[in-house]
């Protein structure tokens, strides 16, 4: 494994609770590894496949989806479209050749800071003992 | 009378802390206009002066600025800055109120908050908001973020100094200058008022001297010596400040009026200049061959060289002012025909008197003033060798010394003695040097003369009898004390009469008894009408001072006479009387610096000037004595500097009359000064600050940047004590309550200190720890665990100073009663909170009562209402408390405002327009990115800059900026002036999270004509430099990053339109308990219909089971009469044993189905409501411990409660007789904390303290003989409740206190029910009989 290896990881997190729930990782200072970057959706229903395709195409390392816990999306039921599309699009990277543990879901809620950055760390591990997502390796975003 | 009755849909809330803000916003945002008045130049209160908020550690400030802002901006809200209550009027929903707007000296709606005025003020003061810690300027905003976001001057009363001056010279302010090296700007700001510099530097008689407040301390500061200073160097560096134009305060276009001044003195002169200054026409006529009338001729060259006079006669000259000399103008009435439009006579009085005595005629006896004159003119005067002169005062001296420099034997005769002489003191002692000798105590009675000329003088002696009206002792004749002195020459010193043969025409011009012309004192106008007399012919000899003064002021009349205004309106010093400042404390002692005089023996050859003047060096060393009483010193360079135009330091106040319709109160509180408990050392010892201070230490804005330093040495501490309970709990200091909150700003403080620096110590040496709110106690545990914090039981007895060091010895007792010392680097005294002095004032103006500790009195049961209907009252001002409580509470009376006020919502609001909005959607993206620093939050890890210049790089954008604080309110005016230059029609930010500050800079797009959605944000804090604090590279690249990705999504962005969806105004209040029946009236007093929900078949919730409260209120009958209120309210619909079945819809939208169970009907309804409630409320935890449920004597408090309401009732009907069981009760144990603060429960249940004394106390009363024992682990009775627990306490109630992990245990005894054991630890471990924990 190559020490000097830095992942890139994008980290979807909808408004209401992941989002929430990263800046109170933020106000409790919880450090985390500066190695993903977070893209703001209204809600996690609002991530098309074709975003985490992208993301991978143009060279990520791995992506994250988070959402409100089930029963709790501001939108009724955008978690749940996510849960569905999440499922399927593992099957679809895994034939495209992306090892799927480069792809996670997670519900992460406003209060849960400490979850957020456990969760953060630990996939930012996981993806550094994977390595460089090969198949798709474009250079620097 | 009608106008009274009627309502007024307006509110004024007093205080612009967060409790007025919070309130402010409210109100504006549900319809009525809102007045906030403040004391202080900018809102913000205490809040914006905290680093950040516990438990959750906000940056206290991210959360004030966007409000400092938004309410700024609203519409409805207008703020009364440095504003005060005068007097308020009528009744509830009709009050009128009169205000006073103190003087800003700024001007709000020009000032831009450049800080310019700021960077060339001279004047220092403390800084409030930085607590003393720093300075700040006279000119000064409180803090950067600061709203309004203008600057302010903070003036006292006129310095005694310029009081003291006839001419009104900016005496402070010219000494400032010179501390500051400014030696041209104080020299013009001399010549505001007076355009003789130099001469006044030279020969004034500074009045300002005698009334200087230094001299109370040591000595008058020296300032004429400093205005000699300033002049001299002013002019052997005129060539240096050539061009260099004074500021004028007068208007100078050039005007076609003549003015005629008869006499060049510097009253006629003075006169001059200041007229020619506002572009009249003006011509000195001058009977003699030189100009300066007194200046030139009566005061010798040796005190005014000749060539410092010229140079400022020039300087008048320059000003367009024409000096016609050997002109004698022997007629008024020439001159008005000539055209003149006005005349100012200022011919002064150059007529020596001599008395009438024998031989007064002989050649030798001359008069002063025309010896001066001939000596000044170069005209030859024999004396002869040996020459008296007759007199004491200035004229006298000059005399003497200018006989004796013409090689004379002099020697002065006066009649009283030394002490008595008007001369000045150094004057006589510089006459005394060169050999001057005196005779006191004489009188000339006869000149005995030889040949015509003077040969003897036959003297008097006398002797000093009653006091006359100077006040000094009048000398009365020695008989038979005659006396012969042989002299060749005697020089009358005693006094001059002005020359008024020219105006014995005219008749209209009345003179006085003494000769001189009669004028008004304040106008300087004769009695005909356009001329004018003033100076020594108007008032007899005086100094030249009072010559300019009068000048200056008939300047003024002259110029009103020919614009025809009153000459008399506001002629008196236009100023607030302040209360005048307060002597500082302490002043280092330090003598005035001695001006530097010639060698006697170079002096009384020739006519040299005698004194020298200071160096640089001496003038700025004693412009450093000043004490600057006025605060501002009017040196005027803030107006110098002011590329707005924005100061007036002529401004007045104004009084204010508003009509509101209620009144929220919200002066919030004053931090306890523990100066007064001297057993801390505080302000003794410099690393003894309180804990305000040390927010300000911690705060990024504060005077170290954030860096945790102590004063002493500016460097970081090791050690940190924090002493709980400083001016709280505490009879010495009149605080026996508990303040509320210090405890967890303690905890707070040193959480956030080790947070800024891993390894510095931190204790805290407490009492009880008071961690009863919301996640409070997670926050205690966490300092404990995870920071280290060490917490010390113990109280805290004297803090000392070590030598050398400045560290400090701190010593303790023990719970165990062992008396330790520990040494820190630093000690933070948690000081309480005492009620704001605003209060009483308050109290007083507007007759409202304060309770025993002086905070505004409110009841249990209406909080937030004071003693005078209409007027309510939030925050700390009614007792200590935290700043979410403060928030709530700042709600809540709004709510009773709007209660009061429902019929007239929406009657004086005005809606906000925004500028049409720009249609860029075919527009290519210009994109401007604004990079926060967020004071040290962001740029204390991220490389800002590297940011910035990333940024300017990327496609599309056309401007990036980095600002200290991106939300504030200045850097929100310049984001509108940067839209507009460069005519962006994107706007990215890089700060903090879109979740609190988008919607604030959405509307400032919206305010610069875009579109809201044209906007995205870079959350380079929250997300960034908050959680990569130690990989500050990574930060900086993700920061970069984020703003490529935010840059890239505002290209893509367009224009969004907003859509208007109706509110179903109704609301669901759920739970049927106090708290949802209050919300459920008040919405319904409000104008809403409301629909309340309750699951059991009886309103009242918890309060059912309880019967009084700690202070004693009876709860049911509140109850009983809330329920009914709430019942037979037409707008509430309450549904009784109802269950919830499903809520859906959205934020104003919800349609909820409820099921009511009544008498077994059930039954189904639908509502739709915009809004919902729930105070579904928390029920006594049920012990599953101690015996709970085994044994009927372990109960609840609440159980107890009852009991104890029953047995009071069977007292009641059967008199004194012990009959209930609570009666025949020996000993009672309560064991607190069971469910609370447990693994289970990781939190404070914040009523069973209270709960538990108020009920002790019962006990005690109903059955005295009962021993009562109280387990507790810390008491937690916050607030005014301490007064309950202190009183248990007295009453002999045991407090015993346990550890978390040694709980109490509880076995039976006896199944009799005669015996149970409490064990707690090794401390008590008794049998006891009837114990009965609860």
């Amino acid at each position: 494994m190559n020490k000097d290896f830095k992942p890139k990881i994008i980290v979807f997190c909808c408004n209401w609770c992941s989002y929430a729930g990263a800046d109170l990782a933020g106000v409790s200072r919880l450090q985390m590894k500066p190695y993903f970057r977070v893209i703001r959706t209204m809600c996690s229903g609002r991530v098309d496949p074709e975003f985490v395709l992208n993301a991978f195409t143009k060279g990520a390392d791995g992506v994250m989806i988070a959402g409100c816990h089930p029963g709790d999306c501001h939108y009724i039921n955008g978690n749940y479209k996510t849960r569905r599309r999440y499922l399927l699009l593992k099957q679809m990277i895994a034939q495209l050749g992306i090892n799927p543990q480069r792809l996670r879901l997670e519900w992460i809620s406003a209060s849960e800071a400490t979850k957020f950055q456990q969760t953060i760390n630990n996939f930012i591990d996981e993806i550094t003992k994977l390595g460089p997502q090969s198949q798709y390796p474009y250079g620097e975003v | 009378m009608e106008k009274n009755n009627h309502k007024i849909g307006s509110v004024l809330i007093i205080g612009g802390g967060i409790a007025g803000i919070q309130a402010s916003l409210d109100l504006a945002n549900s319809g009525y206009k809102v007045y906030l008045l403040e004391n202080s130049p900018a809102i913000g209160g205490t809040m914006a002066q905290l680093d950040k908020t516990f438990p959750t550690n906000d940056c206290a400030m991210c959360i004030m600025a966007p409000k400092l802002v938004e309410c700024g901006r609203h519409p409805n809200i207008e703020l009364l800055t440095c504003s005060e209550i005068e007097e308020v009027s009528g009744k509830p929903g009709n009050f009128n109120v009169r205000v006073f707007k103190h003087p800003r000296f700024i001007d709000l709606d020009k000032c831009t908050g450049c800080g310019e005025c700021e960077k060339v003020c001279p004047i220092e003061a403390v800084s409030e908001f930085n607590e003393g810690l720093v300075e700040r300027k006279a000119v000064y905003r409180p803090f950067a973020q600061a709203y309004p976001n203008a600057f302010a001057i903070d003036k006292k009363q006129r310095p005694p100094c310029q009081q003291a001056c006839p001419a009104g010279v900016h005496v402070q302010g010219y000494i400032a200058l010179i501390k500051e090296k400014k030696y041209k700007e104080a020299y013009d700001l001399i010549r505001e008022n007076n355009p003789f510099p130099s001469v006044c530097g030279r020969i004034c008689t500074h009045p300002c001297e005698q009334n200087c407040r230094r001299g109370e301390y040591d000595s008058p500061v020296a300032i004429k010596d400093l205005k000699r200073f300033i002049a001299d160097y002013v002019i052997q560096h005129k060539d240096e400040f050539e061009g260099r134009e004074q500021a004028c305060l007068f208007p100078t276009e050039p005007k076609k009026e003549k003015v005629a001044i008869i006499g060049s003195g510097p009253s006629g002169l003075t006169a001059g200049y200041f007229l020619a200054k506002m572009g009249y026409r003006v011509t000195v006529f001058e009977e003699l061959p030189v100009p300066g009338g007194m200046l030139a001729v009566g005061i010798p060259e040796y005190r005014l060289p000749k060539d410092i006079l010229d140079y400022e006669i020039k300087a008048i000259e320059k000003a367009g002012v024409e000096i016609r000399t050997n002109t004698c103008v022997d007629s008024i009435g020439r001159l008005k025909q000539e055209g003149y439009d006005a005349i100012y006579i200022a011919t002064g009085a150059h007529i020596g008197v001599k008395p009438d005595i024998p031989g007064c005629d002989g050649i030798g006896v001359v008069d002063a003033v025309d010896f001066l004159r001939s000596v000044n003119l170069g005209k030859k005067v024999e004396l002869g060798k040996k020459v008296a002169v007759v007199g004491g005062g200035n004229t006298a001296i000059d005399a003497a010394r200018t006989a004796k420099r013409m090689g004379c034997e002099v020697t002065l005769l006066y009649r009283r003695t030394k002490v008595e002489m008007p001369a000045e003191d150094r004057e006589v002692e510089n006459a005394l040097e060169e050999g001057v000798d005196t005779i006191f105590l004489v009188n000339p009675s006869e000149i005995v003369c030889e040949n015509g000329r003077v040969k003897c003088i036959k003297c008097t002696k006398m002797k000093l009898g009653e006091l006359d009206a100077s006040g000094r002792r009048r000398p009365v004749p020695i008989e038979g004390s005659d006396f012969l002195i042989e002299r060749d020459a005697l020089i009358y010193a005693i006094t001059q009469k002005p020359n008024i043969s020219f105006i014995s025409g005219n008749k209209n011009i009345e003179v006085t008894r003494w000769g001189t012309i009669k004028a008004n004192k304040k106008t300087f106008e004769t009695d005909e009408s356009g001329i004018f007399a003033g100076g020594d012919v108007e008032s007899g000899p005086a100094t030249v001072i009072e010559a300019i003064a009068t000048g200056r002021k008939t300047a003024i009349s002259i110029d009103r006479y020919i614009r025809g205004e009153d000459l008399k309106e506001g002629r008196e010093l236009e100023i607030d009387e302040l209360p005048p400042k307060q002597f500082p404390e302490f002043v280092e002692r330090k003598e005035r610096q001695i001006i530097l005089t010639l060698a006697v023996e170079e002096r009384i050859k020739n006519f040299e000037e005698v004194d020298l003047g200071f160096t640089e060096e001496m003038a700025v060393e004693e412009a450093k004595r000043c004490l600057e009483c006025g605060l501002c010193s009017e040196c005027m360079e803030c107006v110098r500097v002011c590329e707005a135009d924005a100061v007036s330091h002529s401004m007045v106040g104004e009084h204010l009359n508003i009509d509101v319709g209620s009144i929220i109160l919200a002066p919030g509180l004053d931090k306890f000064d523990p100066s007064m408990k001297y057993e801390f050392g505080y302000k003794k010892y410099p690393n003894v600050v309180t804990s305000i201070q040390f927010e300000r230490i911690l705060a990024p804005s504060g005077p170290y940047q954030g860096h945790i330093l102590r004063p002493s040495d500016s460097k970081e501490p090791k050690r940190i004590a924090w002493i709980q309970c400083v001016g709280s709990r505490d009879e010495e200091s009149n605080s026996t309550y508990c303040s509320s909150v210090c405890c967890m700003y303690a905890i707070k403080e040193a959480i956030i200190t080790q947070e800024h620096v891993k390894d510095i110590e931190s204790s805290i040496f407490f009492m009880d720890i008071r961690a009863y709110g919301k996640d409070f106690d997670k926050y205690y545990e966490r300092a404990e665990q995870e920071y280290g914090v060490r917490f010390i039981r113990s109280r805290v007895g004297k803090i000392e100073e070590v030598e050398d060091s400045n560290n400090l010895l701190v010593y303790y007792t023990t719970e165990d009663g062992k008396q330790l010392a520990d040494e820190f680097d630093l000690v933070v005294l948690s000081v309480g909170l005492k009620p704001s002095q605003k209060i009483a004032d308050l109290s007083d103006k507007l007759g409202i009562r304060l309770n025993a500790h002086e905070f505004f009195r409110t009841s249990v049961f209406s909080p937030l209402q004071t003693t005078l209907p209409g007027i309510f009252v939030c925050g700390p001002a009614s007792g200590p408390k935290d700043i979410p409580e403060t928030v709530m509470e700042a709600s809540g009376a709004v709510a009773s405002a709007a209660e009061l006020l429902s019929d007239v919502r929406g009657t004086e609001v005005i809606e906000k327009v925004y500028p049409p909005e720009r249609d860029v959607n075919d527009e290519p993206p210009r994109i401007g990115v604004f990079v926060c620093h967020c004071g040290i939050n962001i740029a204390g890890v991220v490389d800002v800059p590297q940011v910035v210049a990333y940024a300017k790089t990327l496609l599309d954008v056309v401007n990036v900026e980095d600002n200290l604080f991106t939300c504030a309110q200045d850097t929100i005016e310049r984001m509108k002036q940067v839209i507009e230059e460069h005519n962006l029609n994107r706007v990215v930010v890089a700060s903090c999270s879109p979740r609190t500050h988008e919607p604030l800079f959405q509307e400032t797009l919206r305010e610069s004509g875009l579109n809201s959605y044209l906007f995205e944000m870079a959350n380079i804090r929250d997300q960034c430099s908050w959680v990569h604090m130690n990989e500050p590279e990574e930060a900086t690249r993700k920061s970069k990053e984020l703003v490529r990705m935010a840059v890239t999504k505002a290209r893509l962005l367009e224009s969004l339109p907003k859509i208007e969806l109706p509110v179903i105004q109704k609301a669901l209040v759920i739970g049927g308990g106090l708290a949802g029946m209050v919300s459920a009236f008040s919405i319904a007093r409000q104008g809403f219909e409301v629909t309340l929900v309750e699951r059991e078949q009886e309103l009242g919730g918890n309060l059912r089971n309880l019967y009084y409260t700690t202070q004693g209120d009876d709860v049911q009958e509140y109850l009983n009469s809330l329920i009914e209120k709430v019942e037979n309210h037409p707008r509430i619909k309450v549904y009784k044993g109802a269950n919830i079945e499903n809520i859906e819809g959205y934020i104003g939208n919800y349609k909820t189905s409820i099921t009511t169970n009544h008498e077994s009907r059930i039954t189904n309804n639908e509502l739709e409501h915009g809004i919902v409630i729930v105070s579904t409320g928390a029920e006594e935890s049920k012990p599953k411990e101690y015996l709970y449920g085994e044994d009927a004597r372990v109960i609840t408090q609440l159980e107890l409660g009852k009991r104890l309401v029953e047995a009071e009732k069977i007292l009641e009907i059967k008199g004194k007789k012990p009959v209930s069981q609570i009666q025949k009760l020996k000993s009672v144990v309560m064991i607190q904390c069971v469910g609370s603060r447990d693994d289970e429960h990781p939190y404070c249940s914040r009523v069973c303290c209270q709960e538990a004394v108020k009920n002790a106390l019962k006990l005690e009363e109903l059955n005295p003989e009962v021993s009562i024992y109280i387990l507790h682990r810390d008491v937690r009775t916050y607030g005014f409740f301490e007064k309950y627990y202190q009183k248990a306490r007295d009453d002999g109630i045991i407090f015993i206190r346990y550890e978390k992990d040694e709980k109490p245990i509880v076995s039976r005894l006896s199944d009799f029910g005669e015996l149970s054991r409490a064990v707690i630890g090794d401390r008590l471990s008794s049998k006891t009989k009837n114990q009965k924990p609860i």
